[in-house]
């Protein structure tokens, strides 16, 4: 048990590292743009007098070093505030709890899908490797892996929304409903083509890992073996294979989370779907720092979150770290 | 079987050179047809609008009577155009960054890796949007944006590939007949992480296009006037309820092409630098 705590350690020990790092760099990103936070808050209030702005400056400490401010900011996120956002006028930290969870239910939806699909396709194409089925998926994965998935979210919305209407055009609930009225179902409804958008990202990968993972355990030793015994195909699949390659492909997708944020901030502007992503152009187009910082902030803590599960799980599931051998 | 195989695929090598040159010969006439247009022909013409596609305007005419087929290819060229300048950009750094951190090593080497830990920990369309917000948009924003967000994979394969050959006995002869370490990396290690640097750049192209297309299509990379792929699809989105459906179905086909197009061809490149690969 030692090997694993020393390894868990080490690798919470990197992230946190890592995270400070990440807020700095947002942080000097976003405090040196063009945009002065000060003209950004007061809008289109013109008369505003020098001295009120050297107030405001003030009171907000813009006067002082970068550091400071870094400082200062952390310090108040530690507290959890996060400033206010100018395009909701609400606290930022309110908004991110309740955007990040719609993105929560769209991206997990996602994930769910492009794993457990990519993962069966995966299975069925490796063992049945050079078949026709093999072939169609094989180029069915690289044409989806060029493909934009914004554009196939256009398509989606054109086909299924405009010309068939099935599917609403956009946001997570109905429009005008009281947030207590919307059911179960109609959220599902509202879920499905973003969801459906999404997951196309994600999907290519895990079938060509999958499938290459296939056929290099069906070309083992220990397969031959049992082979000569007398085992079938699907049951050599089903004890050697599943147990050998399920895991990495678990740690594979826990490992893509930085890929499944991107997608859904293009999947939610298509889908006008009010979670993180579109919060994240709509406060990059008004210049509201506040909130960029806190969306940045809150996707590189997701992203980090995935990255500690597929590490850990990574430590867990290898024998040679379990064990104590040095991995690598 | 395998030996019948061996027969009919000797000439294999022959093959992926052409079907290498046919493909850069594409991308070469959409990237100069692009550039060399006559910006008449996408212009908008009151004319014809709103047209189905038809011999005359094979991708149809848009709400203000722009022929889509011209504009498409004008939109891929720049989109060709700014993927390879910030893909270029983007792979040298990652080529300086590998070799300086693989030959120096100690802490340099940690430093390196804490940057590439440290830019893969942000997802890509943010850091792009956050970079492009900070250069204030437009066509550096995107350039930079990209160039800054794609080093850290290929920064990886390099410093791995130096570090195979760091201890090799070659480059331990050179450093003993008294080599610096500058001259044993121009000299010896840079040819040898070459084939890894060239196909990591041509697989970087697919990259940097789409994420080109992504950024602008959100609004936040090319100005909204510019015939971009980006800005014709987000403009088929504004208009989505009217059902014309070839405004983003044609173009956003080519764009899949190109991308395609690219990624066959770094395997291709792969292939022939690479012979080893093809037993994968």
């Amino acid at each position: 048990m030692k090997p694993i705590l020393k390894h868990m350690i080490k690798t919470l020990f990197r992230m946190i590292l890592l995270l400070i790092g990440v807020s700095i760099l947002t942080f000097i990103l976003v405090i040196s743009s063009p945009i002065d936070p000060i003209d950004a808050y007061l809008g289109a209030e013109t008369n505003v007098s020098q001295e009120q702005r050297d107030n405001v400056a003030e009171h907000w400490g813009l006067n002082k070093s970068p550091v400071e401010r870094y400082l200062t900011w952390v310090t108040n996120l530690l507290h959890g505030d996060m400033g206010m956002s100018i395009t909701y006028q609400m606290p930022v930290m309110q908004i991110l709890i309740t955007r990040f969870l719609a993105s929560l239910t769209l991206m997990s939806v996602a994930w769910l899908l492009s794993g457990v699909l990519g993962f069966i396709l995966g299975v069925l194409s490796g063992a049945m490797e050079g078949s026709a089925f093999d072939k169609g998926v094989k180029i069915f994965c690289f044409v989806l892996s060029s493909t934009p998935s914004f554009w196939i979210g256009l398509l989606l919305l054109m086909l299924f929304s405009v010309q068939l209407g099935w599917f609403p055009i956009g946001f997570s609930v109905p429009i005008g409903k009281l947030s207590s009225e919307v059911t179960f179902l109609e959220r599902v409804h509202h879920l499905i083509l973003p969801a459906f958008t999404l997951s196309i990202t994600g999907i290519s990968n895990m079938v060509l890992h999958t499938r290459q993972k296939i056929i290099d355990v069906l070309n083992t030793d220990y397969v031959l073996f049992a082979k000569a015994r007398g085992e079938n195909k699907w049951t050599i699949i089903k004890r050697h294979g599943l147990r050998n390659i399920a895991f990495p492909a678990i740690t594979l997708q826990f490992a893509s989370f930085s890929e499944l944020f991107g997608g859904s901030v293009l999947a939610e502007n298509i889908f006008s779907y009010p979670g993180l992503g579109s919060a994240l152009s709509a406060a990059g187009r008004k210049g509201d720092l506040p909130l960029l910082l806190g969306i940045a902030l809150c996707s590189a803590i997701f992203v980090f979150v995935g990255n500690l599960i597929a590490n850990l799980l990574y430590g867990i599931f290898n024998p040679q770290i379990r064990e104590g051998g040095e991995s690598r | 079987m395998k030996f019948v195989k061996f027969q009919h695929t000797s000439n294999l090598r022959k093959k992926t050179v052409l079907l290498t040159s046919i493909i850069i010969l594409l991308l070469l006439i959409i990237a100069i047809a692009g550039i060399v247009i006559n910006p008449e022909l996408y212009e908008p013409n009151y004319e014809s609008k709103k047209l189905v596609p038809s011999f005359t305007h094979p991708f149809g005419t848009d709400y203000l009577g722009r022929d889509m087929f011209y504009r498409s290819i004008k939109g891929l060229s720049t989109s060709i155009l700014i993927g390879m300048l910030a893909a270029t950009v983007s792979a040298f750094m990652a080529l300086f960054l590998g070799l300086l951190a693989a030959s120096v090593g100690g802490w340099v080497d940690q430093v390196v890796s804490y940057f590439v830990d440290l830019f893969m920990g942000v997802p890509h369309m943010v850091l792009l949007m956050l970079i492009s917000f900070m250069l204030g948009g437009g066509l550096k924003g995107v350039v930079v944006g990209i160039a800054l967000t794609h080093w850290p994979n290929l920064t990886r394969v390099i410093r791995s590939e130096v570090m195979e050959v760091r201890n090799a006995h070659y480059v331990l002869a050179s450093r003993k007949f008294g080599a610096s370490k500058i001259q044993v990396a121009i000299r010896h290690i840079v040819p040898h992480v070459m084939p890894q640097f060239i196909i990591g750049l041509i697989l970087l192209f697919p990259h940097a296009i789409l994420h080109e297309a992504g950024l602008t299509f959100l609004g936040f990379g090319l100005p909204v006037d510019a015939p971009a792929m980006g800005i014709i699809l987000s403009e088929a989105l504004k208009n989505i309820a009217t059902g014309m459906w070839w405004l983003a179905f044609f173009p956003g086909a080519m764009l899949v092409i190109v991308v395609m197009l690219f990624d066959k061809l770094g395997e291709h490149v792969k292939l022939l630098l690479d012979p080893s690969s093809a037993q994968e």
